[in-house]
This record gives C-alpha cells, structure tokens and sequence, in this order.
C-alpha cells in the first residue's frame, strides 16, 4: 500500500463514544446517511458539521469509539473525514472502520503530537505520522494489508458484491 | 509456554497452528446471531447464499414488538430471509423471544470453546459460558455468514482471580463497576476471569460482568469453566463441545486478584462508564424520575428476585417510573410462577416484555429532556436512553429498587436486610 495522505486536524479526548457520533435520535430509524451525518458530535460539539470539511483528520485519545455497533464510522466516511488517529481504537469501531471504508490508524502519542488546526501527514507504505507544523514525527501501528484496502476502497460490501454473495444495492 | 483461554480458542478456530498476541487470525465461526436490528434497512444487504444455514440463530430483540414502521420492516425482512434459507432456531415475537444475549446463553446455543459473533456490542455476554463471544457489526456479520469465517486481532489478556464471596446487597454489577471504575478501559486486551469465588456466584452473575465487558472495550471477556457451566450446557445442549482451560503456565500482561468481601454497592456517574464509578453514598439523595432494571446485564431471574425482595410490601416512590425488563419471556414466565412479577407490579412497577427496551433508548421507557435517571442495564452514555440532557446514573438491581422506593438514589443495604429478616 502506498501514497501519502495529509489534512487538517480536529482534536478529541478519551472515550469519544459511538452515540456522541451517531445519536439514537438518528440511528435507527428512517434518518438518511445525510440526517445522521449532521448529528455527528451534537451532543459534546455542537456546530462541528459546519466548521470541517471534507479531507480533514480526526485526533483522538484513548478507546476511540467505544460503545455500540451501530454504523457511526460510516457517518465519519460520509462526512468526508479523510483519517481518524487515536491513541487507540475500539476493537468493534475499528472493524466498522475497515468494513465501511474509514482510514482508521492507531498512533501512540498522537493527541500530544497535534493541536487543533495543525496539518497531519499520513505516509500509508510504513504508516509514519507527521506534524508539518512542528515536524514531529510519530508511528502508527501497521495494519495489515488486505484490511487497509478495505479502508480504502469503500469496506466489505463492495468485495462481497464481486464475489456475488451479496445483491447490488438499488437505490 | 502456556495458553490462556482465548489463545486456546483461536488457536483451535484457526486450525490449529499458534496465535500470539499481536496476530490477525482467521477462524470459523461456529455460531453467528443475527438480530431485527441486522435487518434495518440503512445497514442490511441483501444476501444470495449462506456458507451453512445450521450455524445461524436469528433473534428479534431490540424494537419488540416494532415502535415504529421501519422496525415493522426489518422484522418482516428477518422473516423472510429465516423462511428463504430454511433458518431453524428462530426466535420470533412469542413465546421464546427473549434478548439474544440471554437466549443464546441460556439455551446454550454458545457452547464452551467456541467462536460466536453478532452485530452487537454485548455479545461478549457468552464470554461466561466460556465461549469467544463478541460483537463484531452488520458488515463482518454479512461476511461471516457468508463466508464462513471472521478475523480477529488477538491482543493480551489480563487475569482477575475472584476470591472470596460478595456481602449480601453486593452484585456482580458492583464488581463491574469497580473493575471499571479503578483499572479504566480495556481497548486491545483480553480479560480473563477465574479463581475460587467463581464457585459463588451464579452463570447470571457471571454474565453480568462478561455483558458489561463491552464497556470497557474489551476484545474478549472469558471466563474460566467449572461444573456449575459443564452441567448446565450439558442439561440444555445435546451438541458435543470441548470447554478450555487455561495452561498452568498461561501468559497474562497483567494479574489482578479481587475480593468479592471487599465490594461495596458502587454507581456510575453520568455520560461515561470507564473510570467513572463512586460509592453509592457520594451520590445519595439525588433526585430520580425513572428507574430501570432490564437488559441483557440485569434481566435474570436473579434481578427479579433481589428487586421483588425490596419492593416487596412497599410503593416505588410518587413520580419514579419503576419499568422492569425480563431478558427473555422464558424468564418472564419463570418470575410469574415464583410470584416476582405480581410483587413488582403490586409496587407500581411497569413490567414490561422482554426486549432491549429501554436499555437501547428506543422504546418502552425513553428519558426525557432534564430527566434523571438510575438504571441497571449495560450502558450511560449521555443520550443512551433518549434525550441527551438526561443524566443516567448505572448501579445494580438491588440498588436501583431501592432508589424506586424512596424516589432519590438510596443504598440498598437497609432494603436487602429487611428483606433478608
């Protein structure tokens, strides 16, 4: 896998939790990926749907995504948010992140390393992380191969469509 | 160098060759649970065929019966994929509904040394009878039925030694919350429990603690087997199954030793669970307007016996909601016959069918702008159980009871030895 990535950086502390970005009021229901993408942290950030844009990163702490399995790493993908960096990463949030497409990486040191509005830059062949703001430079942890791939090229749905398992989606 | 159970358990899943911590494994998956909530329409796909229609169980729990249409619809998407691949253990709205995490454990549908996998978080809950238990998403549990197979990460494993025995008005819940009050998250490891007081307590006890593992963030929550499991499958299964124990010289990143004597009734603050537990006295005599014992954590029939025992002969207090949630309709029927259901309801308690209910904030009790309120179920995340100004203090069943009665968040140790007298 190779190519290097780069964006802005929002920050976010510990135990940022599946429901503070995909609320029940939005899960669940009838609510679109577009109803449940502006309710993305509306809870503990109100007003932060408007103030990213597509191509930015998120900085975490520690047990990112912990709680449920309801699909908020799709809401993140939907967002436009390019890669998620935590100190670590819920294991269930973590596969959500592979089997929906969210470049999600583990990086020790990360939320030490950033601050609100830096730029972070990605090296995906030996997963380095770079500060360009203060030059420091940090490494995530591999994932292996087959899963980055599906980070990035859309999750499961579209292999398991290929290998005929599962129907096309018409809509 | 030893194995722990989880070691050993991927390694047979994986075909045997070693797995250390740090490796990807690929295993089969010997039971995969789908849920009314697999078939909602914005995560479903529709799938053309199925790696062995014997390996799945398919639950209705979460919107039961449906609140709204799009459940109606994912209800009547499950039937149809049940009637399409011939799905034999089927728990549809009747009489053997329950929560899956219960069903599965309680039919013994999760055998010891096995691999199973469902969307939900708390599927770590089988992780007390011994088997590889966790949730895993919508799309993994497509691939995995699918394919057959699933992967995981295998991190490290901490050890908890339960010694001792737990003081009356004490519950597993309370151990929970001082694991996750004092040691944090466990995001990557496994956790690990055995030791000599595993002989007191109960397979609900037990599932309690490996249920409320997902708040923690663990991977896999396992815990050891003794006679108590063996019988109990054994009684419930006619499936052969090979239970696992952990080498002598089993590897662990960590070793805790907790003593059941030493637990005293602790409540999760608002918002959070990790890190986040007190002694029910630092928050006594907050104000409540709903209490809520249920879910996959606390809707045994052990929950009902301790709430029945408190309120027994009382009144939950003017303006508290008491709703009681039984895990399975099994259980229902079980805390009808023992006299339970007609104690808690004569309290003014709202006893409610089995589903994930309230737990879950969608339906069957949903809190209310500026509410409080205290609940034995698996989770507090703010906006958990409706509107996000809410504040969701978690305890156990015993303490949640007595918090109904009195209407304020109340110790239950006076109520648990009245009861006792």
């Amino acid at each position: 896998m190779s190519g290097i990535i780069s964006g802005r950086v929002w920050k976010f502390g510990d135990n940022i939790n599946t429901d503070l970005m995909l609320p029940n009021s939005v899960n669940g229901g009838a609510a679109t990926l577009d109803e449940q993408a502006r309710e993305v942290f509306s809870a503990n950030r109100p007003g932060w749907v408007d103030e990213m844009r597509p191509g930015d990163f998120i900085v975490g702490g520690r047990a990112y995504g912990i709680g449920s399995n309801r699909p908020a790493a799709r809401s993140l993908r939907h967002l436009g948010i390019a890669c998620l960096l935590a100190e670590t990463i819920n294991g269930l949030f973590f596969r959500n992140c592979v089997n929906f497409g969210l470049l999600a990486l583990e990086c020790p040191g990360v939320s030490e390393a950033f601050e609100e509005m830096h730029t972070a830059e990605v090296s995906l062949t030996d997963c380095t992380v770079r500060n360009r703001d203060t030059g420091a430079v940090l490494q995530a942890k591999a994932v292996p191969d087959n899963l980055l791939s599906l980070m990035q090229n859309g999750g499961i749905f579209p292999m398991l469509e290929k290998q005929g398992l599962i129907a096309p989606l018409f809509r | 160098m030893g194995l722990n159970i989880v070691e050993k358990i991927l390694t047979r899943a994986g075909g045997g060759a070693p797995v250390a911590p740090g490796a990807i494994v690929v295993v089969e998956v010997d039971t995969a649970v789908l849920l009314d909530t697999s078939f909602m329409p914005h995560v479903w796909r529709d799938v053309l065929q199925l790696a062995d229609p014997e390996k799945l169980v398919v639950v209705f729990d979460h919107k039961v019966p449906p609140p709204n249409r799009v459940s109606a619809q994912a209800h009547a998407t499950g039937r149809e994929f049940v009637k399409r691949f011939g799905i034999k253990r089927f728990h549809d709205l009747g009489r053997e509904v329950g929560i899956s995490h219960v069903l599965v454990t309680d039919r013994a549908y999760a055998l010891p040394g096995s691999v199973l996998v469902c969307a939900d978080s708390h599927t770590c809950a089988a992780g007390a009878f011994n088997c590889a238990a966790r949730g895993v998403g919508v799309p993994e549990m497509v691939y995995a039925i699918t394919t057959g197979k699933t992967w995981f990460r295998l991190g490290e494993t901490i050890r908890y030694d339960l010694v001792g025995r737990l003081q009356p008005g004490v519950t597993t819940k309370d151990v929970f919350l001082h694991v996750a009050g004092v040691f944090g998250d466990h995001t990557n490891l496994n956790m690990e429990f055995g030791g000599s007081g595993l002989a007191h307590l109960s397979l609900n006890a037990r599932r309690t603690i490996a249920t409320q593992a997902a708040e923690v963030g663990a991977e896999f929550c396992l815990f050891e087997p003794d006679m108590v499991l063996l019988d109990y499958v054994g009684a419930h299964s006619s499936a052969p199954f090979e239970a696992q124990y952990p080498d002598a010289d089993a590897v662990y990143s960590k070793r805790r030793t907790i003593d059941l004597s030493a637990m005293q009734p602790l409540v999760a603050l608002p918002d959070a669970v990790v890190k986040n537990s007190v002694p029910v006295g630092e928050v006594a005599g907050e104000a409540i307007q709903q209490a809520f014992i249920g879910s996959c954590a606390n809707g045994t029939l052990d929950d009902f016996a301790i709430a029945a025992s408190i309120v027994r002969g009382r009144q939950v207090a003017p303006g508290v909601r008491l709703i009681v949630t039984p895990g399975s309709q099994q259980i229902y029927r079980d805390a009808l016959q023992a006299g339970y259901v007609a104690m808690l309801v004569e309290a003014g308690a709202l006893v409610t069918n089995s589903t994930c209910g309230a737990c879950a904030g969608g339906h069957m009790g949903v809190v209310g702008p500026g509410e409080t309120c205290i609940t034995a179920s698996t989770r507090n995340f703010k906006g958990r159980m409706g509107d996000p100004t809410a504040r969701i203090f978690m305890a156990s069943t015993a303490t949640v009871a007595a918090s109904a009665l009195t209407g304020v968040i109340t110790h239950p140790g006076r109520f648990m030895l009245e009861a006792a007298a």
